[in-house]
C-alpha cells in the first residue's frame, strides 16, 4: 500500500490496520481466556464422579497390570497432582479408554475425518439452500413464498435432527413396500476400500448423503430465518433506492447491493452454530452408525468411558473457541464498523 | 400517565389505581397478541397438549402402561381399531403410551425452564447492574458458558451425575440453559439503568436491592418471559435427545425415551412407521406451538420488532 504518499491517508489508514491487528490479537487473547476456564472446567466436571474410577478398568480384557497400577495410582494422587498431571496432558494423550483399554488418543484420532466430512457436507448444504431460502422470503416479504416458506423452516427448526435420520433410514435405506432402499444405512465406507480413491470418495459420498441431510435440515432453517430477517432490516435503506434510482434491475439491485450487506449475521452464524452441529452429530452419527466422534461419544457414555469423554469434550469445547475466533476476524475484516 | 383508566374517581386508593392500571395493561397486551395469528395457534397446539397430558390417566388408565399387563398383545402391531396407533415391543398401546409421555416432556420442560429463568435473570440484573469487578466477572462467566457447546455438555453432565431420575435430568438442563437468558436480560438491564427514574430511585437512596427488585425486574421481567417460552422449547428438543441417547430415566416414559425404544426394537428397519412417527410429530408440534407463542410474545413486547 502507498501509504506514505499522502500524510493524510497515512493518518486515516494507519490506525485502521492497526485496529485490525488489535482486535485480532485482543480476541485470540481472551479466546485463551476461555480455554483456561473450559479446561478448569472439564477438570472439575469429571472429580465429580461418584464411586470408584479404577474399578471402571478393571472390566478391560487386554490392560497390562502395569497399566492399571499406573492408572490407580494417578487416581489416588492429591488432587494438585491430579491437576498438575490433567494440565499436561489435557487432551488425555496418554489417557487409557477404559473402555478399549487402549490410548484414548488413538480412539479420537482415528475418529475425527468422519465427522469433518459430515458436518462439512451438511454446513455446505445447509447454507446455500438456506440463504438462498432467506434471500427469496426476505426480499418478497409477504408473498406466498415468504409465509410457506418461513412455516416449513420453523417446522425444520423443531425437528429432532435424529428423528429425521430415522425417517430417512426407514424410507432410503430399509425401503418401504415396493421401493428398495437406496442408500445404506450404516459406516462411513464400504470396508476394503482405500478412502483416498476415487472409489473411496464415491463410497464416503453415498455414505454421508443421508447423515448430512438429517443434519443439514435442521440448521437450514436457521440460516434461512437469519437471513430473511436482515433481508429485511435492508429493505426500507435508501442506497436501495439510489441503486434503483441509477437504474439497476431489481435482481441486480438485490444481489449487488441488498445481499452483501444482509449476509454477516449469517456469516457470523454458519462459525458460531459449531457446537450446535457437534450436539446433532452425536445423535446423527449414532442412529446412521456413522464412525465419527458423535459415535464415539456416544460409545463412551454407554461404556461410561470418562477419560475419552473427557478428552471428547474438551476436543468439541476447543473447536468451538476457534470457530467463534475466526467468527470473529472474519466479521472485523469485512465490516470494520466492529472494530473497537 | 393512564389515570384515565381508573373506572371511580371515589375508589383512589394506590392499590385500586395499580390494579386498574395493570388490567389495562393485560387487556391492551392480549388485544396485540390476538393480531398474531401464528402465537394463536400455537397457543391451540399447545392447550391441546396440555389438555391431554392432564386428563392421561382418565383417558388410558395407569394399567395399560404395565408391560406385565399387556404380554398377550401382540408386539410392533400395525395400527388396528382397538390399537390406533399400533403397539411397541411389549405389546402396549402405542397412543396410550404417547399421551403419558406428553406429561414427562411438557414436566421436564417447563420446570427446567424455570430453573433456568431463575438463573439466568439473577446472573443478568447483577452483572448488569453491578459495574465494578462483579458484575464483570459474572458477564465473563456468562461468556464461558455461552461458549461449551450444549448438548455435548448436557450428555456429559447427564452421564457423570448418573442416577437418571427426572429430577436430575430437570437439574441438568436447567443449569446449563441459563446463559443466552443472562446475556438477554444484561443487555436490557443496561437500558433500564440508563433510565432517568433509576437515577432518581439512587438519588433518593435506594439500595441496590431495591432498584434491582422494585426499578429493573418488572422492566426486564416481560422480554424474560418471552425468551423463557423460547427456553421451553429448546429444552424439550434436548430431553429428547438425552432420552434418545439412553440417558434419561429408563423407566419414564418420554417421547424421547419412545425414539430410543422404537429404535431398539428396530422400527425404522422394519418399517414400523406407527411406533417411529407418532413420538416425533408430537415433540415438532410442542417445540413448534412454544417456539411460536415466544416469537408472538417477543413481537408484541419488543417494539422495534413490529411492522415484521
Amino acid at each position: 500500500m502507498a501509504v506514505d504518499t499522502a500524510t493524510a491517508v497515512a493518518a486515516s489508514a494507519a490506525p485502521r490496520t492497526g485496529g485490525l491487528r488489535r482486535f485480532v490479537g485482543y480476541r485470540l487473547l481472551s479466546g485463551l481466556g476461555t480455554l483456561v476456564f473450559v479446561l478448569l472446567f472439564n477438570f472439575f466436571l469429571f472429580r465429580m464422579l461418584p464411586g470408584d474410577p479404577a474399578a471402571r478398568y478393571r472390566a478391560v480384557k487386554n490392560i497390562s497390570a502395569a497399566d492399571l497400577a499406573r492408572i490407580r495410582a494417578e487416581l489416588n494422587a492429591p488432587l494438585l497432582q491430579q491437576f498438575w498431571d490433567y494440565l499436561r496432558d489435557p487432551l488425555a494423550l496418554n489417557g487409557i479408554s477404559a473402555w478399549k483399554g487402549q490410548p484414548v488418543w488413538d480412539l479420537v484420532g482415528g475418529r475425527a475425518w468422519p465427522t469433518v466430512v459430515l458436518l462439512g457436507a451438511s454446513t455446505v448444504v445447509s447454507v446455500l439452500i438456506g440463504v438462498w431460502v432467506g434471500i427469496k422470503a426476505g426480499w418478497n416479504r409477504g408473498s406466498r413464498f415468504d409465509k410457506v416458506s418461513t412455516g416449513v423452516t420453523l417446522l425444520f427448526y423443531a425437528t429432532p435432527e435424529f428423528w429425521l435420520g430415522l425417517l430417512l433410514i426407514m424410507c432410503l435405506s430399509s425401503g418401504i413396500g415396493p421401493f428398495p432402499g437406496i442408500f445404506p444405512s450404516g459406516g462411513v465406507i464400504d470396508s476394503g476400500i482405500e478412502p483416498l480413491s476415487v472409489d473411496g470418495a464415491l463410497s464416503v459420498a453415498e455414505h454421508t448423503v443421508l447423515p448430512a441431510t438429517a443434519l443439514g435440515a435442521v440448521y437450514l432453517a436457521e440460516y434461512s430465518l437469519i437471513m430473511r430477517a436482515s433481508m429485511v432490516d435492508e429493505l426500507g435503506q435508501e442506497y436501495l433506492t439510489t441503486a434503483r434510482a441509477k437504474g439497476l434491475m431489481d435482481h441486480a439491485v438485490r444481489r449487488r447491493h441488498a445481499v452483501p450487506n444482509a449476509s454477516l449475521p449469517t456469516i457470523t452464524l454458519i462459525f458460531l452454530n459449531i457446537g450446535f452441529i457437534i450436539g446433532g452429530a452425536i445423535t446423527v452419527e449414532t442412529v446412521f452408525s456413522y464412525p465419527g466422534l458423535g459415535l464415539l461419544t456416544f460409545e463412551a457414555v454407554s461404556e461410561q468411558d470418562f477419560v475419552l469423554m473427557q478428552a471428547l469434550f474438551l476436543v468439541f469445547t476447543g473447536s468451538v473457541i476457534a470457530f467463534n475466533i475466526v467468527a470473529d476476524i472474519i466479521i472485523a475484516v469485512l465490516d470494520p464498523r466492529i472494530r473497537t | 400517565m393512564s389515570a384515565e383508566t381508573v373506572p371511580s374517581p371515589t375508589a383512589l386508593t394506590p392499590r385500586a389505581v395499580t390494579r386498574a392500571r395493570r388490567k389495562a395493561a393485560l387487556g391492551r397486551f392480549a388485544r396485540a397478541y390476538a393480531l398474531h395469528r401464528a402465537g394463536l395457534f400455537g397457543l391451540a397446539i399447545l392447550a391441546t397438549f396440555a389438555l391431554a397430558a392432564l386428563l392421561a390417566p382418565v383417558l388410558f388408565p395407569r394399567a395399560m402402561l404395565d408391560i406385565t399387563q399387556t404380554v398377550n398383545n401382540e408386539a410392533l402391531a400395525a395400527p388396528s381399531s382397538e390399537f390406533w396407533l399400533g403397539t411397541d415391543e411389549n405389546g402396549r398401546s402405542v397412543l396410550a403410551v404417547l399421551v403419558w409421555a406428553a406429561r414427562a416432556s411438557l414436566v421436564v420442560g417447563i420446570a427446567a425452564s424455570l430453573i433456568s429463568m431463575i438463573l439466568g435473570t439473577l446472573v443478568g440484573i447483577c452483572s448488569g447492574h453491578y459495574s465494578g469487578l462483579f458484575g464483570s466477572a459474572l458477564q465473563r462467566l456468562t461468556d464461558w458458558f455461552l461458549v461449551i457447546p450444549f448438548i455435548p455438555l448436557v450428555v456429559v453432565l447427564a452421564a457423570v451425575l448418573g442416577q437418571r431420575g427426572l429430577g436430575t435430568i430437570v437439574l441438568v438442563l436447567g443449569v446449563t440453559s441459563w446463559p443466552g437468558t443472562a446475556r438477554l436480560v444484561r443487555a436490557q438491564t443496561l437500558s433500564v439503568e440508563g433510565r432517568p427514574y433509576l437515577e432518581r430511585a439512587k438519588v433518593l437512596g435506594g439500595s441496590d436491592w431495591q432498584q434491582m427488585s422494585r426499578h429493573v425486574l418488572p422492566n426486564v421481567m416481560p422480554l424474560v418471559l418471552a425468551n423463557t417460552t423460547i427456553t421451553v422449547a429448546i429444552v424439550i428438543l434436548s430431553e429428547t435427545t438425552l432420552a434418545f441417547l439412553g440417558l434419561s430415566d429408563p423407566f419414564l416414559d418420554s417421547w424421547g425415551t419412545m425414539l430410543d425404544n422404537a429404535t431398539g426394537a428396530g422400527a425404522a428397519s422394519t418399517g414400523a412407521w406407527w411406533y417411529l412417527l407418532p413420538p416425533g410429530i408430537c415433540v415438532i408440534l410442542v417445540v413448534l406451538a412454544f417456539t411460536l407463542i415466544g416469537r408472538a410474545l417477543e413481537a408484541v413486547l419488543d417494539p422495534r420488532l413490529r411492522e415484521r
